[in-house]
Formats: C-alpha cells, structure tokens, sequence
C-alpha cells in the first residue's frame, strides 16, 4: 500500500485510489463535486484541488485535482496550505457568481452539498458585482423539479442521466456560462431512473416534485431503514416521514443490492402509503354493502366467534413479511394454508428455489451482477420487472471498457477517460425476450422469440457451449460470447409465466460451470417477498385453486386474506364464487381492493413505513425494514392483528411476544429461515449502550407540532419492538449496524454525500456491515424434475398467444396508487405486429378485446407474428395468464384515450 | 411525427450528403456536426423539425444533438437572413475599429447585433478573429471575406446589395 | 541549386494565388515522398524528424518526433491509427496557418502523408475553421488529385501503404483548436477538452492511436525528409532548428505574414518587415505569439524569436503571430476584449474557466466603464494566481487567457489605476469606443 504524506502526515492508503478518495477515506474533509463514488473522476469542477510537492525541497508546489491524482508511494501533498484552501475558495466563489441563493425555498435547503462546501471552503464575501445569467425552467413530468438557476454546472446530471443509467433526452447545452441541462422540449424523463438525480445534483436543480409540493427539511423528517416493497430486488430505502405523511424515499445504501442508486418505482411508488384508499378503521360489509367501522376489540370479537367452527382457511401474500404469512400459516395450520399464489405461480417458484439450490452456478447479488462480462437475458425485460437489476447491466456492459483501460493502465475511476477509449464497445448482452426491451440499446442481440421458442432456443445454447455446434450460428455465436467470458450471467424470470425457459436458463448456467466459467445464474421475481413465500411454501402448500376448490366443496366457511388482493390473481368469477362458497372472508391490508369489497370484516394494515418484518429478495437476502413512524389511526401491523386474533381464538402460544420472539418463531419454520432473526439486531441492540434516533439531532418543533390539536405533548411512542426509537435522543454512531442506519448525517456534511463517513471504504461496506442476510448461500438440493406438463397453460384454442409487457410504472399493485406515478401509468396497451393488426383490421389507437379485458392496440414490429402483448399487472389485465392462447376481437366505436400529460404550465418556481 | 415522416422532412439531397458523411466514421451520431452544417448549408438554419429528423436519421436523442447544435455557435437553431455578416470583433480588429463599424452597419440596416433585418435579408453576428489580422477590420458577407473594411467599403457593400442606408 | 532558405513559403506568390498539383510537382513536390516510399521505413523517418529538433508552431513548442514517438507501433489489433492537421487557427491575432493553407495546399498534403506513414496511420484529417471557406475547398481539390496522381489511396505509389484523407469543416468555436477538444468535435460530439493521460497518442479519435498537429508543423516535415535533419537546423539562427511564419498585427506600417530564421530578432519582424508603427503612433507593448502570450515592451525588441528568450523574457512564442498595442488605445479595453473573448469561447466545463474569466471580464468591464474600484485590482490578481496556471483548469484555454491580463497589470499598472481614480477610461470621452482615435 502507498505511503503518502499530506501536510506534513505520512498515510497509508488504498493502491489505485485517487487523491480524494484517499483523503475521504482518512476522514479529511476535501471538498468536491463533480466526482461522484459510483461515476469516479472527471476533473470538472476542479473544487478538490490540493497541492502537490515535486519533492521534500519543493516549496511551491503546483494545484493538483484531487479526485485526477493517483496516490503513489512518495507522493507529498497538502490540503491546508494558504495556497490550496485560496484556490477552493474561488472555485466556490466562482460557481455562485450566477446561483440565485434563494435557499431558503429551495427543496434542497438543509441538505445542500454546495452549502455543505460553501461552509466547509470558508466563502463568505461576495465580489462580484455583475448581473446573474438566468435561465427557464422546463416541466419534466410528475416526479422532478428543474430550477437551471441554482446549477452550478458540476456535469453530475448528464453524467449519471446518460452515461450511468442510459437516458438520452437530457443533454448539456450550449456553451461557455450559458450551460444549460435540460430536454430538447418539456415533458416528462423519460429515464425509469431519473429520480436519482434528486440526489446526484449536489443543489437544488433537480429535487423531488412530491416533495417540493409537501414540502419539510431534511432534518425534520424522521426515518428509519427500509425496503422497497415495489419488486423482488429488495433495494434498501429510507423513508422521511412528517406529521404522520410520508415525505419522500431516498436510497439507503447497500452495496450488495442498491449502491447508491433507486428505480422511480421505489422512490416514488411508497407514496401510495398516503393515498386515500387507505383503511384507517376496523370495520364490518353490512348486507346492503356498506362499510360499518368497528372497535378493534369488537372486530376481533367478530373474527373469533366465525373461528369457533373451526373450517377456517387462510390466504397469505408475497407482499407480507415473512413473519405475518408464518404467523398465519401456523394459525390455520399448515393444509389449511396458501402462500396466496396460483398453482402455476407457486410451481414457478419452486423452480427457482429448487434450480438457486442444485445449481454449480453462483446466485449474485447486484454487485456481483455488475462484475458480469458476458450476459444472456431469457424472456425479462429486466427494466420493467426488476427495476434496480437493469442499472446494474448496464454497469456490467461496461466491463469491456475496464478491460481495455486496464491495457491502458487507466484506472477505473478515470470515467471519462475510459469512455472515450471505449467508445461504443461493449461487452456482449443477448436479450431473448418475447419483444424489444429497454435494454436493448446497449444490447449485442436482442431476438423476440416466443417463451417456448426462447427456452429451445437457450438449449441450443448449452449444446454449442458443451461443443455440439448445430445449426444455431446465432445460438453458437452468443455460446462463444459466454464461453469466452470469465464471469457469465444467465437472467431469467417468472415473467412470461415459463418453467421451460427457467430450466433453460439453468441448463445454460450450468453448461458454463462444466466448461470452467465461473458463471452465475439469477432471476427475477413479482414481489418483494415472493421469495420468502416460495421458502416458506417449499413442504408443500396449498394454492389458490386448491383453496378454492375446497371451498366450493364446502370445507371453510372462513376465509382470512392477508394482504393479498385475490382478484390480481384469479377472474372475477371465481373470486365471485369464494364469496358465494364461505360465509366469511376477512380482509386483512393498507389498501382498499377489490378482495376488501367482497370481505366481511376487514382489519387496517399498516404499511411499509409503519410496521417492521423481514422481506426476502429474489437473491435470497432477507432483509427486516422498520416502522418510519407510528402507525396512524387504527391501523397495526398484520403480525399484530394476528396475534392479538389468536389471543381471541385461543392460541396463547401465538398471541404473546414481540417482534423479535415472532421472527424467533417464524425462523424455526423451515431451516432456510433460521438465518432471519440475524438480518437486523433485535430489539435489546444498544449502540454505545443507547437506542437508536429516528430523528436528527436538529428535529425541531417536536414539542409543538401537535399544539393545534392539544398542547399537551404527548410522551414519545415507545419502539418495543427494535432497537430504534422515535426520538432525536440516542447513538447516531455512523459504526451502527448497517440495518440500523436511519439516516445519513455527518458534522458538516449535511447532505446525502455524508455517506462516506458511514463507509468502511468508499464505495464499500457499510463500516457497521452489509445490511441484510443471504439465507440461500449453503442451500443444496436435488435439480428439479423435467415439469410433468410443460405445456404451461392449458387452453391453446386462440390464435394469439399472449404474453405480457410489464411497465414501471403500471405493472405493479401498489406503486400505481401512488399519485405521481398514477399520472405515468398510461392507457393497458395490447401491442401487434403489424401484419396480424392488419389481419385483425385494427391499428395504433384502435380498441381490441382480449378475454374479457378492452385495452387499446399499438402497433410494434418487434413483436413476434401470432404474439400480443398485453400490458401486465393493471386492473384490466392482471388475471390474463400469460402465455395462454386467446382468440382477439377488434371493438368497434373506441374512444382513444388521451396521451401522458404533457405539462403542467411550465417549471414554476417554488 | 413517425420516423418515416420526420426523415422525410430531409431533402434527397440532404440525406444522400449525410450517408455520404456515414460511409466514414464508426457510428452514425458521429457525423452529427457534418449533418447539421448539410442541413443548413440548405436551409439556413437548423429547425426543431430538422434537427428532429437528423436525430432520427442519426440514431441519436435529439436532446444529444440539440446539445451539440447549441455548443457551435456557427450552428443557427434560429432563422438567420439571407445574408449573414460576421463582423470580426476580437482584438486586431477592435484595435482598428470594429467598434465603429459595428455601429455603422447596424444604422444602416437598422439592425442590432444578433438580428436580422426585416426584409431577411441581412443578419449581422459579431465574431471572433477571423484570422486575417493584417487585414484588420474584416468581416464576411455570405461566405465572402472583405479586408480593410472602413465606411466606404461598408457604404459600397450594401450599395451594391442595394440596400439605402 | 541555391540552397532553399524559406522551404515554407517557396510556393506562395505575391498575389497569393493557389498552386496546383501541376505546378506543386514540377517545383520538386512529391519528391520527398516519393523517395521516402521506396528508401525510408517509418522508423528512419521518426529518427530523422526527431533529429531535426522540429517543434510544434501551434504555440506549445512540443519536439514533433518525440510526440509521434509514443504512438504504439505495435498494432496486433489492426485498428485505426489517426493523423490529424489541426488547421483550426482561431486565436485572435494568427493567420499564418491560412497564408499556407490557401497559397500551397500540396505541401500540406505532402508532409500529412509522411507524417502519417511515420506513425503508420492509416486514417488523416484535415480538421479546418468554418470560415476558411476556400482554403477548405482548396484542400478538397487537392486531396481529390491526389486521389488521382495515386499519393493518397490504397498502395500510395506503390509501396503497400494505404492512407485515406478528409477534410472536416468545423462549426466554429475556438476551444476545438485545442487537441483533445478538436478530437471531442471530430467524434461529433460537444468539443469538450480531455483529461491527460491518456493522451491522444495512445488513446485519441475513437479511442485510438492519434497526432495532432499544426499546419505549419506538418508543412516543415517534406522539406526535412527530402533535405535532411542538418539542413533544418541550420535553418535556424539560433538554438531553435527551422524557419517560422511570423506575422504582425496592429498600428504597424506593414501589417503581415513572413517566413523568416527561427530566432529573428524581433525588431526585424516588427521594424523590418512589418515597417515599424504606423505615422502618430509609439509601441507601447506587444503579444509575440497571439492573444494568450503574455506582453513584452519596448526593451525585448532586441530579443531572437526563440522558445527560449522569449519564456526567459516573461512570455511565449506561441504561434509567432504579434498583436501591437499602441499608444492611442487603451491597455485595459485591449485586455478586455481578451478575456471577453476567452470567456466567451470557454467549452463550460470547468469552473474556473467558465465562471471565472466571465468575471474577470466584468471587472475589466467595471474598470473601463469607470466603475472600478480599488479592490478590483486584487480581484484581478486573484484570478490571475487561480486561473492561470496550467493544471488549476482542465485545459490550456484559461490560463492562456490569464496571459495578457497578467502582464497587463505588471506593465500598464498605473493605467488601470487611473482608470479606476478617475472612474473614466483616459482614452474613451464619449464612452462608446476605446480603441484606435
Ligand atoms: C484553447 C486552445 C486552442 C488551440 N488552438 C489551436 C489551433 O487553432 N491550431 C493549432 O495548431 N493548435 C492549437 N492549439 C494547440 C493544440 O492543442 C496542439 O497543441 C497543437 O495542435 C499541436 O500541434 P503542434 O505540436 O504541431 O504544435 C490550441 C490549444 C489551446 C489550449
Ligand atoms: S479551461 Fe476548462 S472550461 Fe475552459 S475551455 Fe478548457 S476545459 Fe473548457
Ligand atoms: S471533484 Fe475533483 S474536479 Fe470535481
């Protein structure tokens, strides 16, 4: 390791490290900008400047940048000279010549970077006496506010819009000081990524339109770790909560998942937690449909006088806590159980279970994802069903650039550097995939190809790499691409509903590993705790159609659904026909839905950001997220409702205990499980002997905030449940326990670039550890046997085979209902080639019937002739199985609904 | 607009002058800039509606392009005269009085710098050194340069252009 | 023979008319070529243009065959190797690259090929200021008959080396003069400067291997490949090998265009050539080498036109091109007009560049206007000291614009000072124009 010295202090640092970094890692506070952890070094903004000596005699030394200096051994510098902190001042003296200060109506105020620096370089006069450039603003859509005048120009923005996540319609223009970032026209980002530039620009330029509406400071928002309940990923969040609303989400970091990076999915679906379907009340359907809310004790009471019969069946959801479906499970008992999944869905699962357990390749984590050098996608479009995964690929194609830098011995944090010697090279994705996808432009190959097709097709692979060339010179080509790879990833998915294409892809993977590829195999999956369902499925479980069955054939006359909207999952009809088959139905969710409608009591969820349990991604990590903030009215968490139903049943043995004995409990379930009570410290967990703040140190108003409601302050809600309390009392120590980190916030560094402080290394570990625990890491098991139908749906009558399209914003149940991203959703779709359009006499705009669903068609040539493909999970389509084959009828007289939003009258200022 | 539609707003002309560009360099939106000066060799200008139709054409955002069209400022994204007179303004010629010219050309047309007169067909864009020191003040009128400018050389110019001052 | 002196400029007429190939060729052109292909290897002439002691005249002096000595001639791969004219010319106060660009295309073309057959490019660009409209279609034309005469194509005159050429006409701004932006621009992309290393040498146009150079560098390598490393050298009058266009720009009698002996004395080119100041005017400064060197007076008049005695004296050759500031125009509006024109032409992407030479031209603003105060000054040196030095910015562009300002405040201090005591320009009474009365 280099040997360094700076004012006049030998260091010992990382080799391959630039200067800043360096000095970041030491804890010496080197102002910056334009580098960023996750995007390294351009040289842009040239605030990181320092002085570098020649040698011991050389006195004057010359201005260096820190985040373009590699540390060698020898090497002299200073931070502190008059030289170098003069230099700085002006570079922030000069980046505010034309900044409006207008902070205090600024969104970024409190958690400025370029206040953080203006404070730490000392500036504090202004000399210059000149006219401020100004610019207009542009309205790009729902979710991000443009203020041009706060920019300081620092290229964060492009960089990250276009070179780290691939968007293309927000460009620098213009030159010299009239450097503007914007879209060619207003109108909405169209990257699915954009939100985080609310946290790349280090000011107030691109900031958090939900936010900026509701507007609180960052150090009045209380928060806690958690994880987005959007898709499989399981990316790490923080929440901001103020007077019972959640404020805004932010990325946690977690380097093995999300790194310093969110979908828009997660950053603004959890507003949904504030829409107004929300159920504040216990309550009762009385006969002529109304709602009739109850007592808690009374609905409870009316819960456990229908138990009495003892014909009680339970639904459970891949989008409750682990530690809720258990507690069911072992309430109605295990047969009487269904994880709340369909027949097909749960064989799905139990597929990728069973391929993660017997497969000789590595099941990776984002991270190791983004070390991928050769990819093969089979049937995902990874953009639209795992959000986060697709920025990592489109880190992971990158990989040949590094390749070709390491030649050069550049190294990696030299990003512009190693752009341009790259240039368009890539390393190799094949996208198979029933269409065109998003990731198709940094795609080697992208081949629509029905499910059924692409699994034949993948084997074809397999062969040629096992060396059984065929007659595939496509199938061979992309073989010779893995082959020649030294970390192969095969990414398939439960999306286009295929057991084949999951065998397939693990037959791939597997072909890799006896030809000596370190490959790795992942894939994705529909909920946030699809995978902990499928483990806790995995003795064998009941599903829907079962339950369903068994209800026609009057064994229940209860039914408890849990957090699981059934009509999502099945038609109408049959939903219909539960009703007609058991006298009760108990709703048990956040949400109001349909499955609530028919419900006879219903009990008020609380959701993500007001309860705590432990999620599994699709990795196999579990992770536990926490209360943000009490739950508001009646609502608690299911686990609650739960044991305190047992208590009314009963079942003393499942009504006592916290949080902590229920993971206990839910652990010893299955062995796989055993692990989750480590995936966060448990309740009595004291850092430097104290809880755990939810609030910073400079909360304010906590005393008066209710005083129009009374000005009696109510006591502190005590967290029983964990080791983090509602309260700005307590350790913040930065060393905490990675699940444990409620906020980031260092002295003098107010903003989200505070982060390092928390890092064991830049761009490492959390310095408490990784939050979240891999559960499938020792897991072996035997191969799956061949499917005994692998035709996948039964009916093959129609003459369009239907596949779904899934879409960010649309796609899934509770994102949709968030305001902002409801305004994204758009019309459900059915997409055709041309040619059987035609055939059909419809085009783009024309209404189609497809089942019972209308949906409106557009024409894409990218789709498979005899393919339509509907726009997945929305109301109208969420029971369409995909791949079932259907007959397509044209409606005649159909209105076209109306495009996105276009504007909403101009940038405005706050 | 389709992609059809929009490509369609390029000339055959134009679009057989880009691909020519196309035939050497690696990727198609590294002949951005040869493109747009195709473009506005015809037109005068690059319009929303052209550059929109280049960016297609180009395989590229038109964001990216609008953003490399702005850096150039011999690029136009606004209508220009028929005639564009680029006055030299940097040091040799400001020596030798540029200043004065400038004024002098704008009562004259009756113009500010940066406008275009109202019978389009004079623009007046004050420019960097034109490297013609020695013949200091210059400055170009439709692709021709005129050195050792003075009043009477202006005064001639537009005699001829039959403007009447 | 009488032995060549002015290799430069022995096609260039007085009327500056274009020569053509026919007329190139039975001048001795494409002799030098000719040989080489058939007698030289590209290391032979790497040594021999290293031996030469040529210096790049785009104004930072670098040795030319140490330069093309970092290409990597070992090219396993088979990519593309670039060589790129940078005829780009936009510094206020040069025009010597146009006199060759326009009177002798061929020898151009000539010495791009060697240059390129040193480096085994097998790609060359001619990357040309929009304006230069009939230099550009000078060059088309000449490349095309080239084309023709078999200089340029597939198997140049027979010796298996394949070299393909284009002329590329920017689209204006200054800063694509700058090597690595005019690589940014040449990509088709904003002409942003780039980060060192890697340079372009290994990692240049699309990533790889590429020169730049100047026009009058490449104009000198024919004549140093046909006549020789000692012959170039003695050239010179002094340390300096070759010739050097130098030209004058400003009150002077005779303001032009020259070849002369690298290391004339300068007052051989201000008073010899360029006839002294015009009639009621007395020198007061001078940039010798284009708008971002820094000012001599009077008293280095005597000095040679060397790299060396001209950084000694405070300044640099840069592109040989002097700006003469007289006595009937203000020192201040003069700088002003430079930095005003830097700022403008800054790419936007560092800070002190972009924002900081808009502000250094608000304060001369101030000055000239008569709304200086006395702090100015030490806003000026401030930024001076900040923006100045090569490494505080990206690129070169700014502190080459610190340049003037900085011997400004040391030669013409007190008229900045009067400027600000008086709150009024000593050379301006109406306020609407401060130069040339
Ligand atoms: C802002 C800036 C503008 C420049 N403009 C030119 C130019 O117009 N022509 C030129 O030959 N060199 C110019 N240069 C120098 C080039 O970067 C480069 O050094 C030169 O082309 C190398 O050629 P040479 O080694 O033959 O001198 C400029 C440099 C800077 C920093
Ligand atoms: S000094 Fe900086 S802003 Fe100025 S031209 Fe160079 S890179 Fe661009
Ligand atoms: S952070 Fe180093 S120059 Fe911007």
């Amino acid at each position: 390791m280099p040997v360094i010295k700076i004012d006049g202090k030998e260091y010992e640092v990382a080799a391959g490290q630039n200067l800043l970094q360096s000095c970041l890692e030491l804890g010496l506070d080197l102002p910056y900008f334009c580098w960023h952890p996750a995007m390294g070094s351009v040289g842009a903004c040239r605030q990181c400047a320092v002085v570098q000596y020649q040698n011991e005699e050389d006195s004057r030394g010359r201005i260096v940048m820190g985040c373009m200096t590699p540390v060698t051994d020898g090497a002299i510098f200073s931070l502190d000279g008059d030289k170098a902190r003069g230099f700085r001042e002006a570079i922030v003296e000069s980046l505010m010549l034309n900044h409006p200060h207008d902070c205090p109506v600024c969104a970024e105020g409190g958690e400025c970077h370029l206040q953080d620096m203006t404070v730490m370089v000392g500036h504090r006069d202004r000399h210059y006496r000149g006219r401020k450039n100004t610019h207009r603003n542009q309205y790009l859509g729902p979710l991000i506010h443009h203020e041009m005048n706060r920019c300081i120009t620092c290229y964060r923005c492009t960089r990250y819009y276009r070179d780290y996540a691939g968007g293309d319609d927000l460009a620098a223009m213009a030159a010299h000081d009239h450097i503007y970032f914007g879209r060619h026209q207003e109108g909405v980002l169209e990257s699915p990524f954009a939100g985080n530039l609310v946290e790349v620009c280090p000011t107030g330029v691109f900031t958090d339109k939900t936010l900026v509406h509701e507007y609180t400071r960052k150090w009045d928002l209380q928060s806690a770790p958690s994880v987005c309940v959007g898709c499989a990923v399981g990316c790490n969040t923080l929440p901001g909560e103020r007077y019972g609303k959640l404020k805004r989400i932010h990325n946690r970091y977690n380097r093995e998942v999300n790194g310093y990076f969110l979908c828009d999915r997660g950053r603004f679906g959890g507003n949904f937690v504030n829409s107004e379907q929300r159920l504040d009340q216990p309550g009762q359907r009385q006969p002529d449909g109304r709602f009739q809310a109850l007592s808690a004790d009374d609905a409870l009471a009316g819960i456990a006088a229908r138990w009495e019969s003892g014909r009680v069946a339970a639904i459970g959801s891949p989008r409750a806590s682990l530690e809720s479906n258990s507690l069911l499970q072992q309430l109605v008992g295990r047969d009487n159980f269904c994880p709340g999944t369909s027949a097909q869905e749960q064989q799905l699962l139990q597929r990728v279970l069973a391929h993660l357990g017997s497969s000789p390749a590595h099941n990776p984590s984002l991270r190791d994802m983004e070390s991928a050098d050769a990819i093969l996608i089979l049937g995902e479009d990874v953009t639209h069903t795992a959000p986060r995964v697709a920025l990592s690929l489109r880190q992971a194609v990158r990989n040949k650039a590094f390749e070709l830098a390491a030649e050069l011995k550049l190294e990696t944090w030299q990003d512009a550097a190693i752009r341009n010697l790259a240039q368009d090279q890539r390393s190799p994705l094949h996208i198979v995939c029933p269409a065109d996808t998003a990731l198709d432009d940094v795609a080697s190959s992208s081949t629509p190809m029905r499910p059924r097709q692409a699994a034949e097709f993948a084997l074809a692979v397999a062969s040629a790499i096992a060396g059984d060339m065929g007659e595939d010179s496509a199938a061979a080509s992309i073989a010779g691409d893995l082959k020649n790879a030294q970390r192969p990833l095969i990414l398939a998915g439960t999306g286009v509903n295929s057991a084949e294409l999951l065998d397939a892809a693990a037959a791939v993977a597997a072909t890799l590993c006896t030809a000596g590829c370190k490959a790795m195999l992942s894939f994705c999956l529909p909920e946030c705790n699809s995978m902990g369902s499928a483990i806790l499925a995995r003795g064998g479980a009941a599903s829907l159609e079962d339950l369903l069955k068994r209800a026609g054939l009057g064994e229940f006359d209860t039914v408890l659904v849990l957090e699981n909207d059934l009509q999502r999952r099945m038609p109408a009809a049959e939903l219909q026909a539960l009703r007609e088959n058991v006298d009760t139905i108990v709703g048990i969710d956040c949400l109001q839905t349909a499955t609530l409608e028919l419900s006879n009591l219903v009990l008020p969820a609380a959701s993500f950001d007001e309860s705590e349990g432990t999620l599994v991604s699709a990795e196999g990590r579990a992770q536990r997220f926490f209360p943000v903030h009490p739950p508001a009215a009646q609502r608690q968490s299911s686990w609650l409702w739960l044991q305190q139903l047992a208590a009314a049943v009963g079942r003393a043995e499942l009504a006592a205990g916290d949080f902590d004995e229920l993971s206990q409990a839910c652990a010893g379930c299955d062995d796989l499980l055993a692990a989750i009570v480590r995936a966060a410290p448990d309740h009595e967990f004291r850092s430097r002997g104290l809880k755990v703040p939810r609030q910073p140190h400079r909360y304010s108003g906590r005393t008066a905030m209710r005083a129009n409601v009374s000005v009696h302050e109510p006591k502190q809600t005590e967290d029983q449940d964990s080791a983090l309390a509602y309260s700005m009392e307590g350790s913040a120590d930065p060393g905490r326990p990675g699940a444990l980190l409620s906020y980031v916030w260092a002295p003098g560094w107010n903003s989200n670039q505070s982060l390092h402080k928390f890092q064991a290394e830049i761009g490492g570990s959390l310095r408490g550890g990784t939050a979240g625990l891999r559960l499938l890491d020792e897991y072996r098991c035997d191969a799956p046997a061949r499917p005994e139908n692998s035709q996948p749906v039964a009916d093959s009558s129609g003459a369009f085979q239907l596949l779904p399209r899934y879409r960010i914003f649309g796609s899934e149940e509770t994102s949709a209902q968030a305001a902002a991203i409801d305004a994204l959703v758009g019309v459900a779709t059915l997409e055709l080639a041309s040619r059987d359009a035609a055939a059909l006499g419809v085009g783009t705009g024309d209404g189609i019937r497809v089942a019972e669903a209308a949906l409106e068609v557009r024409i894409n040539d990218a789709v498979v002739s005899g393919v339509a493909l509907y726009s997945a999970g929305y109301p109208e389509t969420c029971y369409l199985v995909a791949g079932a084959q259907n007959d397509l009828e044209k409606i005649e007289g159909w209105q076209r609904k109306p495009e996105l939003i276009g504007s909403d009258g101009g940038g405005g200022n706050d | 607009m389709s992609d059809s539609q929009l490509i369609a707003a390029l000339s055959q002309q134009e679009l057989a002058a880009i691909d020519a560009e196309l035939e050497h360099v690696p990727y198609p939106s590294a002949a951005a800039i040869d493109a747009l000066k195709i473009v506005q060799q015809q037109r005068g200008w690059v319009s929303d509606a052209s550059l929109e139709a280049i960016a297609r054409h180009l395989q590229m955002s038109t964001a990216e392009l609008d953003g490399i069209a702005t850096f150039y400022n011999l690029i136009f994204r606004r209508p220009v005269g028929e005639n564009v007179i680029l006055l030299c303004n940097s040091v040799s010629c400001w020596i030798k009085g540029c200043e004065k010219l400038q004024a002098q050309i704008g009562e004259q047309l009756g113009i500010a710098p940066g406008q275009t007169t109202a019978d389009n067909r004079f623009t007046l864009l004050p420019v960097t050194c034109l490297g013609a020191c020695d013949k200091a003040p210059v400055l170009m009128v439709a692709d021709d340069l005129h050195e050792d400018v003075d009043e009477s050389v202006i005064r001639q110019l537009f005699q001829t252009a039959g403007v009447d001052s | 023979m009488s032995p060549l002196l002015l290799p430069l400029t022995r096609n260039v007429h007085a009327d500056r008319r274009p020569v053509a190939l026919d007329a190139y060729e039975a001048n001795g052109g494409y002799q030098g070529l000719r040989s080489a292909m058939s007698t030289m290897s590209p290391a032979d002439c790497l040594q021999l243009v290293k031996d030469s002691n040529l210096r790049g005249r785009g104004g930072a002096g670098f040795p030319t065959g140490m330069k093309w000595s970092f290409v990597p001639m070992d090219n396993p791969s088979g990519g593309h190797k670039y060589l790129i004219c940078n005829a780009d010319e936009m510094e206020p106060g040069t025009f010597k690259d146009r006199l060759l660009l326009e009177c002798d295309p061929h020898q151009l073309i000539e010495g791009m090929i060697l240059s390129a057959y040193t480096i085994q490019a097998d790609v060359a660009y001619i990357f040309i200021r929009a304006e230069y409209l009939l230099a550009a279609e000078l060059l088309r034309q000449a490349i095309a008959d080239c084309y023709a005469s078999g200089y340029l194509g597939q198997d140049i005159l027979g010796s298996g080396y394949r070299l393909d050429m284009y002329v590329h006409a920017s689209a204006g701004r200054y800063i694509c003069g700058e090597e690595t932006a005019l690589i940014s621009s040449l990509e088709g992309k904003r002409a942003n400067p780039r980060a060192k290393p890697p340079f372009p040498q290994v990692s240049g146009l699309w990533g790889r291997p590429t020169i730049v150079n100047n026009v009058e560098t490449l104009c000198n390598i024919p004549h140093i490949i046909e006549r020789g490393a000692d012959w170039f050298k003695g050239l010179g009058l002094g340390e300096d090998a070759g010739t050097k266009l130098f030209g004058v720009s400003g009150r002077v009698k005779n303001p032009g265009c020259w070849e002369m002996p690298m290391g004339t004395p300068i007052r051989d080119i201000l008073e010899g050539k360029a006839g002294g100041m015009e009639e009621g005017y007395k020198l007061r400064g001078f940039l010798p080498g284009g708008g971002s060197t820094d000012f001599l007076v009077e008293e280095h008049l005597d000095l040679p036109m060397e790299y060396e005695s001209i950084g000694k004296a405070g300044s640099r050759m840069g592109t040989g091109t002097m700006i003469v500031l007289d006595d009937h125009t203000c020192p201040v509006g003069f700088v002003k007009n430079l930095v005003e024109f830097f700022a403008q032409e800054s790419c936007g992407f560092c800070t002190p560049c972009r924002d900081g030479l808009p502000w250094s031209a608000q304060v001369l603003d101030d000055i000239e206007q008569g709304r200086g105060l006395p702090e100015d000054m030490h806003t000026l040196e401030r930024q001076v000291e900040y923006i100045g030095a090569i490494g505080n910015t990206h690129c070169a562009l700014a502190p080459g614009a610190m340049e003037p300002l900085q011997s400004a405040l040391k030669y013409f201090r007190e008229d900045f000072e009067r400027h600000i005591s008086d709150q009024h320009c000593p050379w301006c009474d109406t306020g609407a124009s401060h130069a040339g009365h």
